[in-house]
């Protein structure tokens, strides 16, 4: 492949990654302005400052935290992507990894750049319809996604994501995997602050953990 | 105009920027698939990463639906579908409606009558999680350069490094499945349901890879992680019976 190709897909990438970004930017921010326009109201100030306060600065810091640890995996085209359609920890990443495990593709390659564009882009355009679908068919749908019976499964979905990944990766990345394994496991059963609203926190505190340890075992010629 | 959570004018403008979200995604596949032919990835390999991707997808967004049913009781149904194809996780959406809905005085059951008060919850749970979609952007391109370059100077660390980024989300994860096992030792055994999931979805995935190689059914491979998915899910439904949620 031409060197001046390479150049050009990436830059391309993220040139138009940034305009459909901004672009998408400016229409949600759009969106409530235009709900005031067409019912004649403003917002109610006092739930609007409360629920912010309440919110963001939260919700601000997680996010902040969580480009610096999603962008480098989900690659270029993945990371726009993403951060437009959410669902980043459950759906798109565990897509985008998967995909280029079974492509034997690195992600660090250019190839793994474009399996996990196009793994994220399916999975993106495959969520957005099936919601469209549940919207169309919400009256006959609603028992059922209600029901008592599944309810359990719906809320295990994190765990049964998780179990079979970790079967993937641990088993290709043994010696890597014991120290994090072990530090992850000891902080959520002994801390009990740490719950399904703090994971988000605990991925950073994994990944650059894991990264020491790699590093480590690198220079030492484990890895 | 008359003011309703399901007015159908709400429709219309989530539809539309619905569509917007689609024609982004659209794009980038497309430019994906030519990209991936220029650098001579197997048209077999693009279609199986497609298909698979797709099966992959379709457990998890009934999930995200729940949480748009959850949603719609209060909200009705415009304003949870916008706010779950666009940048939403079930997670964050919940919490945000939730404070907001707190802040207005209603609990999660009441409709809103009020559309100031809708228009104040649609800026909240737009505002608060604006972050990504406010920085990524201009942030992005310059985190990626970075990586590009550790990956220049020394091709093998730079394999590791992903990988290890990878082990280190998916041990956060993990020692998340474990995080109620304390309770336990106050009678409490429903702490174990993920734990059991877990075991569940890693026994099934390790089952499927053993299948696709031994006895070569490589299709099973594409398929493992859905596989290994529902099938944890489906367990949750009797360890729930048992061990109580």
């Amino acid at each position: 492949m031409k060197k001046y190709n390479d150049h050009s897909y990436m830059d391309s990438v993220h040139r138009s990654g940034r305009i459909w970004g901004i672009a998408i930017g400016a229409v949600l921010l759009l969106f409530p302005t235009l709900l005031s326009l067409i019912f004649g109201t403003l917002p109610n100030f006092e739930v609007l400052i409360k629920g912010v306060v309440a919110t963001a600065p939260m919700y601000w810091a997680v996010g902040i935290v969580e480009i610096f640890t999603y962008v480098p995996m989900l690659g270029a085209g993945g990371t726009y992507l993403s951060f437009i359609t959410g669902n980043i920890s459950n759906i798109k990443l565990p897509c985008a990894i998967d995909a280029m495990e079974r492509a034997g593709v690195k992600a660090s390659d250019e190839e793994g750049e474009v399996i996990s564009t196009i793994a994220i882009a399916v999975s993106s355009i495959v969520t957005t319809l099936i919601i469209v679908a549940g919207v169309i068919c919400i009256v006959p749908l609603t028992p059922l996604l209600e029901s008592p019976v599944l309810e359990p499964a719906f809320d295990m979905i994190l765990p049964a994501l998780f179990g079979g990944l970790a079967v993937v990766f641990v088993s290709k990345n043994v010696k890597l995997s014991i120290a994090p394994i072990i530090l992850m496991l000891i902080l959520f059963i002994f801390v009990p602050a740490l719950d399904s609203s703090t994971v988000g926190i605990m991925v950073p505190v994994g990944v650059l953990f894991t990264i020491l340890v790699a590093r480590i075992l690198y220079k030492k010629g484990v890895l | 105009m008359n003011f309703s959570v399901n007015s159908p004018i709400l429709f219309v403008i989530v539809g539309a920027v619905i569509v917007l979200v689609l024609a982004q995604s659209v794009f980038f596949l497309l430019r994906a698939m030519r990209r991936a032919k220029e650098l001579g990835i197997k048209t077999g390999t693009v279609k199986k990463t497609i298909v698979s991707a797709a099966i992959f997808t379709v457990a998890p967004a009934f999930a995200v639906l729940v949480g748009v049913v959850a949603l719609s009781k209060s909200l009705g149904i415009a304003l949870p579908w916008l706010r779950l194809s666009v940048i939403g996780s079930i997670t964050y959406e919940t919490v945000a409606a939730g404070n907001a809905l707190e802040a207005a005085g209603t609990g999660a059951g009441t409709t809103i009558t009020d559309p100031s008060v809708y228009i104040a919850i649609a800026w909240v749970m737009t505002v608060g999680i604006a972050a990504g979609l406010v920085l990524v952007p201009f942030v992005t391109k310059k985190l990626q350069s970075g990586l590009a370059k550790v990956g220049l100077k020394d091709k093998k660390w730079s394999d590791i490094l992903s990988n290890a980024m990878f082990l280190g989300m998916i041990s956060a994860f993990l020692g998340y499945v474990f995080c109620d096992v304390g309770l336990i030792v106050k009678g409490d055994a429903s702490g174990l349901i993920p734990v059991c999931v877990m075991i569940v979805s890693a026994l099934a995935m390790a089952i499927c890879g053993t299948l696709a190689t031994k006895a070569k059914i490589r299709w099973l491979t594409d398929y493992a992680l859905p596989i290994s998915l529902v099938v944890g899910m489906a367990s949750a439904i009797p360890f729930t019976a048992l061990l109580g949620g």
